[in-house]
């Protein structure tokens, strides 16, 4: 067993974060000026870190396989971000995002990682409003809020429909100024593939060029992951086509752990699945359900006619419609979290109320909205008795204002009006709460390796609320990995430049080597992206929404049977000494193959329910998740065995925070 | 339905490319990429190389699709990325010709893939606010009225795509620097670095090798963003106020 030491900080929960900082040791700024420091990834995370890390004296090299570091996957994500900012007097507070935090992730997540995170959630839109953000204002020209699903207070900034891609161009401008100062030096176009360890510690890492196929040696006194979720072993996702799991998983066959892989969050609000040809699922924001009502009809014979297009969503009178979320949990309706409303949509399927072709589908309906807006609109601009069409038009328009790009990305993908028509929706594979271990400073338990955002396991427990995950991987960025190397750095000062002709560096870069003439030597007949549809086949089926102990078995078995087909039978056009998008798919396929197994093993070891991982023999009489407190309050941490991989345990303490049954009702 | 494309394959930088011409099946819900995604499964089942295109998020917002459809960077639809253009847009029969930008700052890297890092380049120059983390003072402490923050909202809409510079007669970047300008220059928080920003960032454009703006607006016509073209008339004020000011 190894020994999972959180490194939690001593003192009360609220001093710990203040005292770590006070007393952790610092590095000079000459020392900082010598020492090397790799970031792998230029999401939210990554390019926080390494601008930081830059500015503070560090020489960063940084790392993406996309073409710019302005592409990473965080560019994509819509809604907002949260921060205890409490600018709305609404009763927000530290405490109360750190408590929201800890209750949406069913009590999964590690007390002192998660209130640091709070702590910091105020520095973070702070930071990117100096750095030219435009968030969304009020007339008054402060900044705006909304409200996210499982909380009860409105603390979510947002940019339009588009937070990600403005906070994750502030970053990459941030970015950008280091590098042009020469802090940063960046390699786009350059793919992690192994990690090299030296006497027990990342040092570095091998990547390939992508343009021309070479591996080439990265050396560094450590090594920082930020390199995303693995969402995409599901083939079907919102995640880009290109996110994967390969940098951590490289990590995690170099002796990291993967903490709590069968925690996927599936995102309630997302564009159905039209087709097999289907390449990703498009998600539509949680911010709408702040104004969409979920409904099915009541009746069966009313789906089925909208099942077979005879009739339509508008056609269904109101008195025929049940608006499940609202009637099932009153007090948070619409805003529940998202694994109680993809579940939730799931039990309507399953009944038959499904609403598209499919029968997998449910309507999120604008009309009660656009309604009061338009009333609320009307009376504003002083118009008495204004038309239902005048009220229509008026509500729309303020619909349109707060979500248009979504609206607009809906009508672009299913060719109809969303205005018109409640939009319709199915739950889909979004997030990533699992990833690999970190302590407190958020290092692995290989010295020197340290994970951030999405890629690491560590804020979100068995359930990610909205609009966290742009929070948490800025906090990690920006505030919380330049302190947190400190302890780990401080003790190299005196460690002499490293060396890329080390024998470890020759060994990890023949060991990849090897791997890709694998790849390219199995000359079979399937297409790699064949393989990688079959996998997400085999995990929604049995590890998505709903598992049980059979079906896991039985998907184990055909993973690994459809691992040694992938080994026998892939095929890999071109060469490897080129640009070679079909190769890079190869090997990230390949890893996914074996994370899948891990997911299925952590889903069966973990006998319980909690957030999203819902084991269907383990639920209340409600069919609402039912968790087991007295054994499984503990982090899963697997170590990775091509027979049998191995868990360890980091059992989570709960001194602040009372273990609930989770209600929203 | 059936569809002839003829698609430019090169090998690489230094090699000639050509049109080949392939058919393919596909329906009105795929998107464009998903037709090319069939096109590329079936030259794999033939144990050919698949055509090389950039992609990532699918979703209109990540800016590494970067195809010229029938002559027009990223297809017919106003306002689109090419990947969230749907078959929809086609009809039975067509044949579609797909090549991928062409501009002297963006070199071919293989098939469809450009090298764009010049972007980068002209960011690097300049495109930033200089805060270091932790240096901020309270975000409601900058109020911007609400107008003025959408303005430089919509400036800062742009993806990085380039389909600005590969309409470009001259392959000019200017919207994309002026969007960037403008989203800077519009708030507060930017007005600070902004003349200098402006001398840098055009000087990196031309070191770049883009072309000069000649006020054709077809940039402005083929961008799926919708970038404004006044924001090049913003960027021009400051430009010449700029250059006067510090000589
Ligand atoms: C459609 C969508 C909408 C979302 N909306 C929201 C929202 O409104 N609010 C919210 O809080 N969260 C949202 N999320 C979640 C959030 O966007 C992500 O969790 C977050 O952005 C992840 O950031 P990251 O920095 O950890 O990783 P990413 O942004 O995924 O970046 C990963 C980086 O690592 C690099 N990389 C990966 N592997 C390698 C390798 N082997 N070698 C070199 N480089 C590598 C990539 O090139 C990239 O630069 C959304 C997610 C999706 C899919
Ligand atoms: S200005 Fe428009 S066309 Fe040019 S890079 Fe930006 S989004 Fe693309
Ligand atoms: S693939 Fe991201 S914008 Fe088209």
């Amino acid at each position: 067993m190894i020994n999972l030491d959180a490194k939690v900080p001593e003192g009360p929960l609220e001093d710990k974060w203040t005292n770590y900082r006070s007393k952790m040791n610092l590095v000079a700024p000459n020392n900082k000026r010598r020492l090397e420091v790799i970031v792998v990834g230029t999401g939210l995370a990554g390019a926080a870190a390494a601008a930081t890390m830059g500015e503070l004296g560090y020489n960063v090299k940084c790392f993406t396989f996309h073409d710019s570091p302005r592409r990473a996957h965080s560019i994509a994500a819509q809604g907002g971000i949260n921060a205890a900012k409490n600018y709305q007097n609404d009763g927000d507070s530290v405490y109360r995002l750190f408590y929201d935090t800890i209750k949406g992730g069913d009590y999964r997540s590690r007390e002192a990682n998660v209130h640091r995170l709070a702590e910091v959630s105020r520095n973070i839109i702070d930071q990117a409003v100096a750095q030219g953000v435009p968030f969304a204002r009020e007339y008054g020209g402060l900044l705006a809020n909304r409200s996210f699903g499982g909380v009860q207070v409105s603390r979510t900034f947002y940019a339009r429909g588009q937070t990600g891609q403005q906070l994750l161009i502030g970053a990459y401008q941030s970015l950008s100024r280091q590098i042009s100062l020469g802090n940063v030096q960046m390699y786009n176009r350059h793919e992690m593939l192994d990690l090299v360890k030296i006497d027990g510690k990342a040092r570095g890492i091998i990547a390939r060029n992508l343009l021309t196929g070479k591996l080439e040696r990265f050396a560094a006194h450590c090594v920082v992951l930020a390199t995303g979720g693995y969402g995409n072993v599901f083939y079907l996702s919102t995640n880009a086509m290109n996110s994967n799991v390969t940098a951590a998983w490289r990590a995690v066959k170099k002796g990291a752990l993967m903490a709590n892989p069968c925690y996927t969050q599936i995102h309630p609000t997302c564009i159905p699945q039209s087709g097999e040809y289907q390449s990703k699922l498009t998600l539509m924001s949680e911010s709408l359900r702040n104004d969409g009502r979920v409904w099915v009809p009541k009746k069966k014979e009313d789906a089925v006619a909208i099942q077979e297009g005879k009739k339509k969503g508008v056609d269904i009178a109101e008195g025929d419609r049940d608006y499940y979320l609202e009637r099932r949990y009153p007090a948070f309706g619409n805003l529940v979290p998202r694994d109680v409303a993809s579940r939730a949509a799931k039990v309507e399927c399953d009944k038959g109320h499904g609403i598209v072709s499919t029968g997998k589908g449910v309507f999120l309906d604008f009309a009660s909205a656009i309604q009061r807006y338009g009333k609320s609109a009307a009376h504003t601009q002083g118009i008495n008795n204004p038309s239902a069409t005048k009220i229509v038009e008026l509500g729309e328009a303020v619909i349109k204002e707060k979500y248009g790009n979504l609206f607009q990305m809906y009508e672009k993908i299913s060719g109809e009006n969303p205005y018109k028509n409640p939009m319709k929706i199915y739950p889909a594979v979004h997030y990533t709460m699992g990833g690999v271990w970190v302590d407190y400073n958020l290092e692995t338990n290989v010295p020197g390796l340290f994970a951030l955002g999405e890629a690491n396991f560590s804020d979100h427990g068995a359930n990610r609320l909205g609009a966290s995950a742009l929070m948490q991987g800025l906090a990690d960025g920006y505030f919380v990995i330049p302190y947190t190397v400190g302890p780990f750095l401080s003790g190299e000062i005196r460690t002499e430049k490293i060396s890329t002709d080390a024998p470890e560096f020759a060994a990890a870069e023949k060991n990849t080597q090897d791997q890709i003439d694998k790849l390219m030597n199995v000359k079979g007949k399937q297409s790699v992206e064949s393989f990688h549809r079959r996998l997400g086949k085999i995990m929604w089926e049995y590890c998505g929404m709903a598992r049980n102990e059979e079906g896991l078995k039985k998907a184990r078995k055909m993973i690994r049977e459809l691992r040694a087909e992938f080994w026998s039978d892939v095929f890999v056009p071109g060469s490897k000494d080129e640009f070679n998008p079909e190769l890079e798919k190869a090997g990230r396929v390949a890893d996914f193959l074996e994370m899948g197994e891990v997911m299925i093993l952590d889903a069966l070891d973990r006998e319980e329910s909690c957030g999203g991982h819902f084991r269907e023999e383990h639920k209340s009489e409600e069919g609402e998740a039912k968790r087991n407190d007295a054994d499984y309050t503990y982090v899963a941490a697997w170590e990775w065995d091509e027979n049998e991989p191995k868990v360890h345990k980091e059992h989570l303490v709960f001194e602040n925070v009372e273990l609930k049954t989770r209600s929203y009702k | 339905m059936n569809l002839t494309l003829k698609v430019w394959r090169q090998k690489g930088a230094n090699v000639k490319g050509a049109l080949e011409t392939y058919q393919v099946k596909a329906n009105e819900h795929m998107s464009f990429l998903e037709m090319l995604d069939v096109l590329n499964e079936d030259l794999i089942s033939q144990g050919k190389e698949p055509v090389a295109f950039a992609h990532d998020c699918r979703e209109g917002i990540c800016g590494t699709c970067n195809l010229v459809i029938d002559g027009r960077p990223h297809g017919p639809q106003q306002g689109t990325t090419v990947c969230q253009l749907h078959m929809r847009a086609f009809k039975d029969g067509q044949t579609i010709v797909v090549e991928p930008w062409r501009a002297a700052a963006f070199p071919i890297i293989k098939d469809l893939v450009v090298d764009r890092s010049s972007f980068d380049a002209i960011i690097q120059a300049g495109g930033f606010i200089s805060v270091n983390t932790g240096q901020a003072q309270d975000g409601n402490a900058i109020p911007i009225e609400k107008d003025t923050a959408s303005l430089a909202f919509d400036a800062a809409t742009c993806i990085g795509c380039g389909a600005c510079v590969a309409a470009c007669p001259n392959g000019s970047a200017m919207l994309f620097t002026s969007a960037k300008v403008s989203h800077l220059a519009l708030m507060p928080q930017g007005k600070v670095e902004h003349e200098k920003r402006v001398q840098k960032m055009v000087a990196q454009m031309d070191l770049e090798g883009f072309g000069n703006c000649s006020n054709t607006g077809a940039c402005e016509v083929e961008c799926p963003k919708e970038i404004s073209i006044s924001n090049i008339a913003r960027l021009n004020r400051s430009y010449v106020g700029s250059v006067l000011s510090s000589d």
